[in-house]
């Protein structure tokens, strides 16, 4: 684990294990033709409680093959199989949105999601929003406006706004609002949420 | 970690509906509510027929005859932005956009949204009450803030959660069921089940059935419809009180119509007091002020849900109002 944080192009700087324990997943890459496979993997016959399946996940435009039961959540296998922490266990109960993640490009809550039901889909998560060491677009207007305290919801507050902004690219406050509203933070940062919510669009839009 | 469970997804309803008459199986459409229901061990789940790999379920589309079809998993979230729901049955979009958060709505179905499990909180945890085959309603001297003031019957006080179940019942909507004898068409307003029918059971729904789709009839000319909801957080919750209308007007004048409740009772709450009232009016201060007060005609509050009265009677003023500005 390096802790040598490297110099982006924004300046704005990350350490190299977040975006490299990955690599050490126990996923492996599979081929296009794969996952179009991994659409019929889902068994139409039943699959035994507790025997594992073979699961493949795209996640970040890499897929991902792991063995999976089937009550395992898209959460967990994100955390513990295949090493992305940026999601976050929260509520574990889709109240607070902690675990945030897109699915084809829409919010979801990676608690409630079964992993074998994301076969097919694109899944992202905050580690995908990231080009190499350079934080995001949405993350960096988080830093820029201080949108965060302790900074556990913050992971799930900035898929809220990704997904927000990739639906919406000029959202109102209103809008912002209802955008975020699925995702609760404890320090109380909303104000500053918003304001990064909206510094991210104009940020987006070249401003 | 959840429960263990064995788990299928078929490729055909046909083949669900084999699947989800066997032993304790339940149906998986979005999710949001199942998960929840597994992870608190509410009832036990032996087998999980996931519903995703049946696309024919999903989505929006009109009828011949004006009306509407919607496939049971379609999304909350593509019913609330359908342009020819926000254009014609508003109160329907409305509903479905009042439910939980954006993530919930993306995630959960119109489906899964009327077969809801209460939230009752002796429900939802390790009381084992009457709907779960105890012999006890503990909400009756316990914690009832949030529970319902009509329908309760001396037996099970929940509400039922649904923001668009009473939405679909103001319109009149149809559920269509397939199950092991084959389909049949439910109006939404029988859909639903009592505590004093059934105090187990939600909906009429029988083993191995599920919701196949929602039809709508086309709405008569003049028709308007809405759905409000009043929670205790804005951002998120389930309605401590709610009221979906769907009326039909000529110029200023109440024809026809349905005012129904949620947060109400165990069911989508129709509200025939309010109904009468403003039938054959114009929608005066005078009328509004009487509809308001009838809302609450026979209403049994618990001990700590009185609150629910005062309000039932200014949501009902506001909304009427908004209905008359409209008019």
């Amino acid at each position: 684990m390096s802790a040598n944080p490297t110099n982006g192009p924004g300046g704005i700087t990350r350490r190299n294990f977040l975006t490299t324990v990955g690599a050490g997943a126990i996923g492996a890459a599979v081929s296009e033709n794969a996952l179009a496979a991994g659409k019929e993997v889902a068994p139409p016959q039943v699959t035994p409680a507790g025997r594992s399946v073979e699961v493949a996940l795209r996640v970040n435009g890499r897929t991902h093959v792991v063995q999976a039961e089937t009550r395992w959540t898209l959460l967990h296998v994100l955390r513990e199989v295949i090493g992305l922490t940026g999601a976050k266990p929260g509520c574990e109960r889709g109240e607070c949105g902690a675990c945030t993640v897109l699915i084809d490009g829409i919010p979801r809550y990676a608690c409630l999601t079964l992993a074998v039901e994301v076969q097919g889909h694109d899944v992202t998560t905050l580690e995908g929003l990231m080009d190499g060491e350079k934080l995001g677009t949405v993350q960096a207007a988080f830093v820029e406006a201080d949108a965060f305290q302790c900074g556990y919801c913050t992971p799930g507050q900035v898929m809220a706004v990704e997904g927000l902004l990739r639906a919406n690219p000029n959202p109102s406050v209103e809008e912002i609002r209802r955008g975020v509203s699925g995702n609760l933070c404890r320090c109380g940062a909303y104000q500053h949420i918003f304001k990064a919510a909206h510094r991210a669009a104009e940020l987006k839009a070249g401003k | 970690m959840l429960p263990s469970f064995d788990y299928i997804r078929p490729k055909s309803v046909q083949a669900a509906i084999t699947h989800l008459a066997t032993g304790s199986a339940q149906a998986h459409a979005g999710g949001t509510d199942l998960m929840g229901c597994l992870r608190e061990r509410i009832f036990p789940v032996g087998k999980v027929v996931s519903l995703s790999g049946l696309p024919e379920l999903r989505g929006v589309s009109e009828t011949a005859d004006g009306g509407l079809r919607i496939g049971a998993l379609t999304a909350l979230s593509a019913l609330s932005e359908h342009p020819i729901v926000i254009k014609r049955f508003g109160g329907l979009a409305q509903a479905a956009g009042e439910v939980g958060s954006p993530q919930l709505r993306n995630q959960g179905t119109l489906g899964g949204n009327i077969c809801q499990k209460p939230r009752c909180w002796y429900y939802r945890t390790d009381f084992t009450c009457l709907r779960k085959g105890g012999g006890t309603c503990f909400a009756v001297d316990g914690e009832n803030q949030f529970h319902c003031i009509f329908g309760g019957g001396g037996t099970c006080f929940i509400v039922h959660p649904s923001d668009t179940a009473p939405a679909l019942v103001a319109l009149n909507a149809t559920a269509r069921l397939a199950g092991p004898r084959g389909s049949r068409d439910v109006p939404l307003e029988k859909f639903f089940v009592l505590p004093e029918v059934d105090v187990q059971r939600e909906t009429v729904l029988a083993r191995g059935e599920i919701v196949t789709e929602i039809r709508i009839p086309p709405p008569v000319s003049g028709t308007r419809s809405s759905y409000r909801k009043v929670r205790a957080r804005r951002s998120w919750d389930f309605a401590l009180a709610g009221v979906a209308m769907a009326l039909r007007f000529d110029r200023k004048r109440v024809i026809d119509g349905r005012v129904v409740l949620s947060g109400a009772a165990p069911i989508p709450w129709r509200s025939k007091e309010v109904e009468q009232i403003v039938r054959g009016k114009e929608l005066t201060v005078d009328v509004i002020a009487a509809a308001a007060k009838a809302v609450t005609s026979g209403a049994e509050p618990l001990e700590k849900n009185g609150y629910k009265l005062a309000l039932f009677q200014g949501m009902i003023e506001e909304e009427l109002t908004l209905m008359a500005a409209s008019a």
